[in-house]
């Protein structure tokens, strides 16, 4: 590991103008960033250390909603009774990601800003354009068994590892951000980027800007929602292809439905034309496979991906048959 | 060089070290604590699992320096008096190893596993978000303990000597 400074912040305001400096780095739970560390992936000059800042609350708003923050521990969130009466899609994406040890000690923020598992993003003997803007994308060619099908483009075809953020996009967080120039909430939707021509930027947050917290509205009364996560193995595996599904029927007919998918594309995949296929159709298996294959429709699997358009298509049919049982 | 105070297995600490260092390396190099094994060091093995604050964590993937007042039990803190903790007699019941290179992080993690399930944390199993989890049911223990990888494959016995455990079948004196 390169040697850098270490300085653990007071507050908010003094970690954020201790981050104006180039090569500073926010360090919460560390779970990725210090294995990034390791691989010479990551290599910040200052580490600032977050986890004690007070930013460990779980709030429940008083219209009804959550205020989760940002170095709320995974395994907290998923444990905390309004998630899981409140929201179970988070509590079982949350579960569904890492291991026990990993969740206990993993942040909300962190979560989200996770750093792609693209084997070559993670290999800095390789050339890799999220790494090393122009250097070239090897896997869109190479090992890519386990990349996008969704949104990619010819500088990268890298997915985002996170589960939690797959139900955070269905249940349309906002994301608190604070930075030098003030503080701002961003729809996750818009958290999240395409790769495009600059895949070195996974989100919209700035260097030196700061997530403080996620903040989750009110669900709707009647909206049943659930989490499937498929993987190469039973558990501890991040997802070839994962749903979160959020339905609200009335007498037999889909009226709402929010879906987004997971190791798909750069980052969380909200199913917009899945979506638009079961609003006001009667809640039936033909409906639900008839939106999964909309949804399908405009995926662009590699060469060694196209599975993942069977695996998706099936993951989001059987998710929605769960859902509306 | 930056100063940390933390307490390992009951012992408080002083302790002066490069803010490089992994909790993982400070207790095998620094404190001779070698029972932490290092396995992937990439947090993928659990091998070097270890409780932190009295929760289960990989100590690969950790910044001893930001421990600062922490205290940590490793598997070397778990035996009281020469009694072993009721998981270590277990295991050895149970021959719930074979090489023996990932048990210390087996166990502890199981011990962290048993609090958090008895807690009522749910996990990804759970049928019921709502309702107590049962800590003994082995699709529980399965899927809780799939942080800790067994080259050996002794999963069977490992989960046989954790459900005997956690049935209450065994009295946990050292907990």
């Amino acid at each position: 590991m390169r040697p850098f400074s270490y300085e653990r912040a007071a507050d908010v305001s003094g970690a954020i103008s201790s981050a104006a400096m180039p090569g500073a780095m926010f360090l919460a739970g560390g779970t990725n960033l210090v294995d990034l560390m390791k691989l010479e992936v990551a290599r910040p000059d200052k580490l600032i250390d977050i986890s004690r800042l007070p930013l460990s609350q779980i709030e429940e708003l008083p219209g009804g909603g959550l205020r989760v923050g940002a170095t709320v521990r995974n395994s907290d969130l998923a444990a905390h009774e309004a998630v899981r009466r409140g929201y179970p899609v988070l509590a079982q994406a949350l579960l569904a990601g890492a291991s026990g040890q990993i969740r206990n000690v993993a942040t909300i923020g962190g979560n989200l800003l996770q750093r792609s598992r693209c084997p070559y993003f993670q290999d800095v003997s390789k050339p890799c354009n999220k790494r090393r803007p122009g250097s070239g994308c090897p896997a869109r060619d190479g090992e890519h068994r386990n990349l996008a099908i969704f949104g990619h483009s010819k500088h990268c075809v890298a997915t985002h590892p996170s589960d939690m953020a797959v139900a955070l996009a269905a249940l349309e967080a906002g994301v608190d951000v604070v930075g030098a120039g003030g503080s701002r909430t961003l729809p996750i939707g818009e958290l999240y980027r395409l790769p495009g021509e600059d895949p070195e930027l996974d989100t919209t947050v700035e260097p030196g800007e700061l997530i403080t917290a996620v903040q989750l509205d009110r669900q709707a009364s009647g909206a049943r929602s659930a989490y499937r996560k498929v993987r190469e193995r039973a558990s501890f595996a991040f997802a070839l292809v994962s749903v979160a599904a959020i339905v609200r029927t009335e007498e037999g007919v889909v009226r709402d439905a929010r879906i987004a998918l997971g190791g798909v594309a750069h980052g969380p995949w909200r199913a917009l034309l899945a979506e638009e296929a079961l609003r006001d159709q009667p809640s039936t298996e033909d409906t639900f496979n008839h939106a999964a294959e909309a949804e399908l429709a405009e995926a662009l699997p590699l060469r060694d991906n196209g599975f993942k358009v069977t695996l998706a298509r099936n993951a989001i049919s059987r998710t929605l048959s769960e859902v509306c049982a | 060089m930056a100063s940390l105070e933390l307490t390992v297995n009951g012992d408080r600490l002083g302790l002066e070290i490069d803010v490089r260092t992994t909790l993982l390396d400070l207790l095998r190099e620094h404190l001779d604590l070698t029972g932490s094994k290092k396995g992937c060091d990439h947090g993928q093995c659990g091998a070097c699992t270890v409780l932190i604050d009295g929760r289960r964590a990989k100590a690969c993937l950790v910044l001893a320096i930001t421990l600062d007042g922490a205290e940590v039990t490793t598997i070397e803190g778990l035996a009281d008096n020469g009694q072993l903790h009721a998981l270590q007699a277990a295991f050895i019941e149970h021959d719930a190893f074979q090489c023996g290179y990932c048990t210390p992080g087996q166990i502890c993690s199981a011990v962290g596993m048993l609090a958090e399930a008895r807690a009522g944390l749910p996990s990804y199993v759970t049928e019921d978000l709502l309702a107590a989890p049962d800590p003994a049911d082995e699709h529980e223990i399965r899927e809780r303990m799939s942080g800790n990888l067994c080259r050996c494959a002794a999963y069977v016995n490992i989960v046989a000597a954790i459900a005997e455990v956690a049935s209450g079948a065994i009295a946990e004196d050292a907990e």
